[in-house]
């Protein structure tokens, strides 16, 4: 131990002996270098220098992701996506049928939004945490949370398209019946369409910078679902329009996404990369597919039409699926959190909303 | 309170978080000021919340990660310690020790940065404002905190944090982040982590007065010869309208694994629910047009 008498560093006038404490004691503010002889200007340059050489095009914490990823399972959010998406316009359909003289394809249509629905819900609940709670989500009602006002949308969509489709199955009460398929045609379309809002409003990259066109891909896929599935379960006699719905839905689809592609820039790149790849491209070949063969061949064929919606229905699945994965993979990797964050402090602009 | 008609709620400096949130006469926004040039990586901010709050064991994992082992924020780590490890200098510091002709490339120098990282408690916070429950909610200190009694699991705040922060807990399936020590800050007592630093790194205290100290420490920093001392977090216009938790780094935000430009995702929801709107109306739009010219089955007979 050092005498207490001995010279000390200036930086640390006091000590603590056996005898108590004693001499002054430091500033509680931390010297980083303070007192030492600065660096020769040449030596720092080159530090400097080599320091500055970019060593990756962004800089990350050991590539770990800056985002905490979704937990989200992909076959309860992206199925719950997809039935969501079957279920609420194919009550506009179901309606569209019914004022058109369509009976048999309004039925088909009402019982599939009933059982799409009720399979979408059920797959929410199942994605919960604690499923046991479901009721909290109408706890609040909450416009900034597209998922609270997706859960009263459902509380009022679910319990019309039930009645639609039971009312109409049993042939009771009919003019109640037309009511709930008014009012389920009314609230299917934003059923539909609220997911893509959901999705939205995170900050995983891909979804939340494509908020624009997510909505339109999301409705178009949806009327390509539902007509699909009308070409499945209704008579040839009753699908035209519907197959005309199929073309109508998937070109909005697929031009939607296209837009969508275009404008992202470097977020687009997860939509075409890995399983997000894989899907996205799976479903523009089967949408494509099954519109041009219900259009060409489904009225014609009963088996050709069944054939051309279940290609629909799969390549709408396959859309969601591969917007979920999207997702998941721009949250996974820093890089598409970083560098647009980088680009937009670069420009000076604030991101318009 | 000052009126919360006409204005933006969504983004933006926001003075009065607490009141708007509906405290009458709400103590001043509490907050952390975490200054990394400090930090020496022992930890203590880790074990302490972990023990104060309960947390579980989530993990012994070796990563090879310089000396952090703990990775990132979740629902089972609430302060994480990072650590980098750099070839340059700290300042004008002096390493002392010449390793030329050594391995790699001989640097003479290095610095460890280590910061301990926290949930922000944002002024627009992302979590909050999704969540569908009401679970989460503003504390009258202007914190952030999840109501672990009515949590249903539905994730929707993990991906809506911009920093990564709130997680799901496994087996569990409730959402869980930092509570600031709610149940501590309430009787006076500051939070388990910055009475447990042992430098002062981390400091608590009304937000309002951390920000003055933090701007005098920066230039502290700056005249003594630590240029890339900046402050991370502190602005109340920056996206999220300023984190009740703010920073000084060393360097620029990712190397430290946090966001360069963070913004609350729900700054954009109105242009969300005007797109998702029109989506909707397109979609009906569309399927009745159809239908119009169709017309009526067996109408052309």
């Amino acid at each position: 131990m050092s005498d207490p008498g001995e010279e000390r560093d200036p930086g640390n006038e006091g000590g603590v002996g056996k005898d108590g404490v004693h001499g002054q004691r430091p500033g509680r503010e931390a010297q980083i270098g303070k007192g030492l002889p600065g660096r020769g200007g040449r030596r720092r340059k080159g530090r400097g220098e080599k320091a500055m050489v970019p060593e990756a095009e962004f800089t990350s914490y050991y590539g770990l992701p800056i985002l905490n990823p979704p937990v989200w399972r992909s076959y309860d959010v992206a199925g719950y996506f997809f039935l969501g998406g079957l279920a609420g316009a194919g009550s506009v359909l179901a309606a569209g049928a019914q004022l058109t003289g369509r009976p048999a394809a309004a039925r088909a249509l009402k019982v599939s939004s009933l059982l799409a629905i009720g399979g979408s819900t059920a797959a929410l609940i199942h994605d919960l945490g604690r499923p046991a709670r479901f009721v909290n989500m109408l706890r609040v009602m909450k416009p900034t949370s597209p998922m609270s006002m997706g859960s009263w949308l459902l509380a009022a969509y679910g319990p019309a398209v039930g009645a639609a489709a039971v009312l109409d199955v049993t042939g009771l009460f009919p003019r109640l019946g037309g009511a709930a398929t008014a009012g389920a045609a009314a609230l299917g379309p934003a059923v539909a369409a609220y997911t893509a809002a959901l999705a939205a409003d995170t900050a995983v990259p891909a979804w939340h910078d494509v908020h624009r066109e997510l909505p339109m891909v999301f409705v178009g896929s949806a009327a390509a679902a539902a007509s699909g599935m009308a070409l499945i379960t209704a008579p040839a006699r009753e699908t035209a329009p519907m197959r005309s719905a199929a073309v109508l839905g998937t070109a909005l689809e697929l031009a939607a996404a296209k837009l969508m592609e275009r404008r992202a820039g470097l977020v687009a790149e997860p939509y075409k990369e890995g399983k997000a790849g894989r899907f996205v491209r799976a479903g523009e070949f089967l949408s494509a597919a099954g519109a041009a063969g219900g259009v060409l061949l489904g009225g014609r064929s009963r088996a050709a039409a069944a054939l051309s919606g279940a290609a629909l229905l799969a390549g709408s699945a396959c859309t969601r699926f591969g917007v979920f994965h999207a997702g998941i993979q721009s949250a996974r990797d820093p890089k598409y959190t970083v560098v647009p964050q980088r680009e937009r402090l670069a420009s000076g602009v604030p991101d318009g909303g | 309170m000052s009126s919360l008609v006409g204005r933006n709620l969504l983004a933006g400096a926001e003075p009065d978080v607490t009141a708007n949130a509906g405290y009458t006469d709400p103590p001043p926004r509490m907050g952390f000021f975490t200054d990394t040039s400090v930090c020496i990586g022992c930890k203590a901010c880790e074990v302490a919340c972990k023990e104060w709050n309960a947390i579980p064991e989530d993990g012994l994992e070796f990563t090879g990660m310089s000396y952090d082992n703990t990775q990132g924020l979740g629902a089972d780590t609430w302060r994480h310690v990072a650590f980098i490890e750099q070839d340059k200098p700290m300042g004008n510091a002096e390493a002392g020790v010449d390793h030329r002709g050594g391995p790699g490339d001989g640097a003479a120098d290095m610095r460890w940065l280590m910061a301990s990282d926290v949930c922000k408690h944002c002024t627009h916070a992302a979590c909050l404002d999704v969540c569908p429950t009401g679970s989460l909610f503003r504390t009258e200190f202007g914190t952030v905190v999840v109501q672990e009694d009515i949590c249903n699991g539905c994730g929707y705040c993990i991906p809506a944090c911009p920093y990564g922060v709130i997680d799901q807990r496994k087996g569990d399936g409730r959402a869980w982040k930092c509570t600031m020590c709610y149940d501590r800050i309430g009787v006076g007592q500051e939070p388990a982590c910055a009475k447990a630093c042992p430098t002062d790194s981390i400091q608590y205290g009304p937000l309002d007065e951390l920000r003055e100290r933090a701007a005098l420490r920066v230039e502290q920093l700056h005249e003594i010869g630590v240029e890339d001392a900046r402050l991370y977090g502190h602005d109340p216009d920056d996206g999220v309208g300023g984190d009740g938790a703010f920073f000084l780094l060393l360097d620029e935000p990712e190397v430290y694994g946090l966001p360069p430009d963070p913004v609350v995702t729900t700054r954009d929801l109105p242009s969300i629910w005007k797109h998702a709107g029109v989506a909707a109306a397109t979609l009906l739009g569309g399927l009745a047009a159809v239908f119009t010219v169709h017309g009526r089955n067996g109408g052309r007979r």
